[in-house]
């Protein structure tokens, strides 16, 4: 009981950073109708400039994060400007092989700077825990840190996105970029908008998941990229509570195979998993159905 | 208020535009006529900006619009109200009549709406309702209703009665009759050429990417080449 107890606290944690990556792949997926190969990148830069701003610089946990955060946001948005931006005429598939050019780029530069050594990153919420049930449930402060951060994301995008002016011009150029420009509203600077908050997501997620894992190289943001993007469309892609729906099942569920059954397996099951809900609902469960009238 | 001189577009290798001119003057309904596909709605295009001409000029309001972009030239005073009405299908009504006054000042917003939902009472009784949920005559309202929120000097309708039943379309022209008398200038592009050229001041005839024939909207009525090809003999 109380293993299953363990294992449905890291899975909701290990869950709630993939719905903050998920969401970056979503929001900009929605706008920009492409898939930012390069997202999972943007999380190990993130981690790699927390990591040097409190070691090399000696600076608090908490300045490091708003480092991270400033330094990924105005990377997503030159990233946009200068590789996808040229390419908005261009055909989906240069786009893809762009962002892929991109993802390699990172990772090669990070491997410039940093060296491919594995650094040790110390968890930015200190390594303390709390014990329940006489101590025989543990729950890491950086697991309960993630859940939170989450959870207040998503409250915040969720009323960006439906109360403010930019939030409303966003999901109006998701939908039909011609129809907002003839509202008047500037659909690249809206698309940088959506990088910029995409990849300050990235670098609070490449945090969290550092925070737990304790490890950065210069491929850590690789994998949970993938994940996070299968999620993102096991969700249904586009759909913000879609993404963090996505996020938690798909943290669950790798933990527990990883626990019950091998954790060779768990990645195989978690891409089982999407291509059945993808035969099932093509636009994953939360994905948008609105009929079109002609 | 509006001048076309000698525009021609293309998309790809397809030339759709031929070197067309023509105007717009302060106060008047000009509707542009002609069969599927000889232009209309490129011509309309290019004058908002979301298409480009490779040549001549397009003027409103004595400003060059050159190549300002789609987004700037609405805040100059301009609405279009595009083909197949174009309404945001995830967002409320409400939402959607917001984005149309986009580049306006706070203030106007619910002056503008209570004079929209004045015209359109329909759409005030569905102000929560997603648009992908209305009928197809209710989004062509708040397609219409959505443009009128900027407080356009000029607005552009393609095809705004496409679609909907007699008595809406009456509807839809009277109130582009009243716009009209309180002083906004129209640019009408319709498949109902008799109705169009009944309300116009002035009115063009397309064919094929090109300006054939141009007169009053009575002058066009009685036209015997255009009443054979546009109004049924
Ligand atoms: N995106 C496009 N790509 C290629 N050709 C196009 C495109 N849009 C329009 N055309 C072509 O340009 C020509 C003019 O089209 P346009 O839509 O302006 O016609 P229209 O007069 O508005 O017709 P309708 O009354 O059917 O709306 C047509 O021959 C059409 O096939
Ligand atoms: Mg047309």
């Amino acid at each position: 009981m109380m293993t299953f107890l363990t294992n449905l606290v890291s899975g909701i944690s290990l869950g709630s950073v993939y719905a903050i990556i998920a969401l970056g792949y979503t929001m900009v997926y929605g706008i920009a109708k492409m898939l930012n190969f390069a997202h999972g990148d943007v999380i190990m830069v993130g981690a790699y400039i927390s990591f040097c701003t409190t070691s090399y610089l000696a600076l608090p946990a908490w300045v490091s994060v708003i480092f991270a955060i400033v330094v990924c946001t105005a990377l997503g948005v030159v990233i946009e400007g200068l590789a996808y931006k040229p390419l908005r005429q261009a055909g989906s598939l240069a786009v893809l092989i762009t962002a892929i050019g991109v993802s390699y780029f990172l990772q090669n530069a990070a491997q410039l700077i940093w060296t491919s050594n594995t650094k040790v990153f110390t968890s930015v919420v200190g390594s303390g825990s709390i014990k329940l049930f006489n101590g025989q449930l543990t729950i890491t402060v950086a697991a309960l840190v993630t859940v939170a951060a989450c959870i207040i994301i998503m409250v915040a995008l969720t009323l960006f996105t439906t109360t403010t002016k930019m939030g409303k011009a966003m999901r109006a150029c998701s939908e039909d970029k011609g129809a907002a420009q003839l509202m008047g509203i500037n659909v690249n600077r809206t698309i940088s908008m959506t990088f910029a908050i995409g990849s300050a997501l990235a670098a609070i997620a490449g945090v969290l998941l550092c925070s737990s894992y304790n490890t950065l190289i210069p491929t850590t943001g690789a994998m949970p990229g993938i994940k996070a993007f299968t999620a993102a469309v096991f969700g249904g892609i586009g759909s913000i509570p879609g993404a963090l729906l996505g996020g938690i099942l798909l943290g669950i569920i790798e933990v527990f195979t990883n626990s019950y059954l091998s954790s060779e397996l768990s990645l195989a099951i978690v891409f089982g998993v999407l291509i059945v809900v993808l035969l099932v609902r093509p636009s994953g469960l939360l994905g948008k159905y609105v009929p079109e009238k002609v | 208020m509006l001048k076309v001189n000698d525009i021609n577009v293309y998309y790809g290798a397809i030339h759709a535009i031929k070197g067309v001119s023509f105007e717009v003057n302060d106060g008047e309904i000009v509707t542009l006529i002609g069969a599927n596909g000889a232009g209309k709605s490129t011509i309309l295009n290019t004058v908002c900006g979301l298409l480009r001409s490779r040549t001549g000029s397009i003027e409103f309001l004595d400003k060059n619009l050159g190549s300002i972009p789609a987004h700037k030239i609405v805040e100059l005073g301009m609405a279009h109200v595009p083909e197949g009405r174009r309404v945001f299908l995830q967002m409320t009504v409400e939402e959607n009549l917001e984005m149309g006054a986009y580049t306006q000042p706070r203030s106007t917003i619910d002056p503008n709406l209570e004079r929209v939902y004045d015209q359109f009472p329909r759409l005030k009784e569905r102000r929560k309702q997603i648009a992908g949920t209305l009928s197809g005559g209710e989004q062509q309202m708040l397609a219409m209703g959505r443009g009128l929120m900027s407080n356009p000097k000029l607005l552009m309708l393609d095809e705004p009665s496409m679609g909907l039943a007699p008595i809406l379309v009456e509807q839809i022209f009277d109130i582009i009759k009243r716009l009209h008398e309180r002083g906004t200038t129209i640019l009408l592009v319709e498949q109902n050429a008799r109705m169009a050229l009944s309300v116009a001041d002035r009115g063009y005839v397309l064919e094929t990417g090109k300006i054939v024939a141009t007169g009053t909207g009575g002058e066009l009525l009685r036209d015997e080449a255009v009443k054979r090809a546009y109004l049924g003999g």
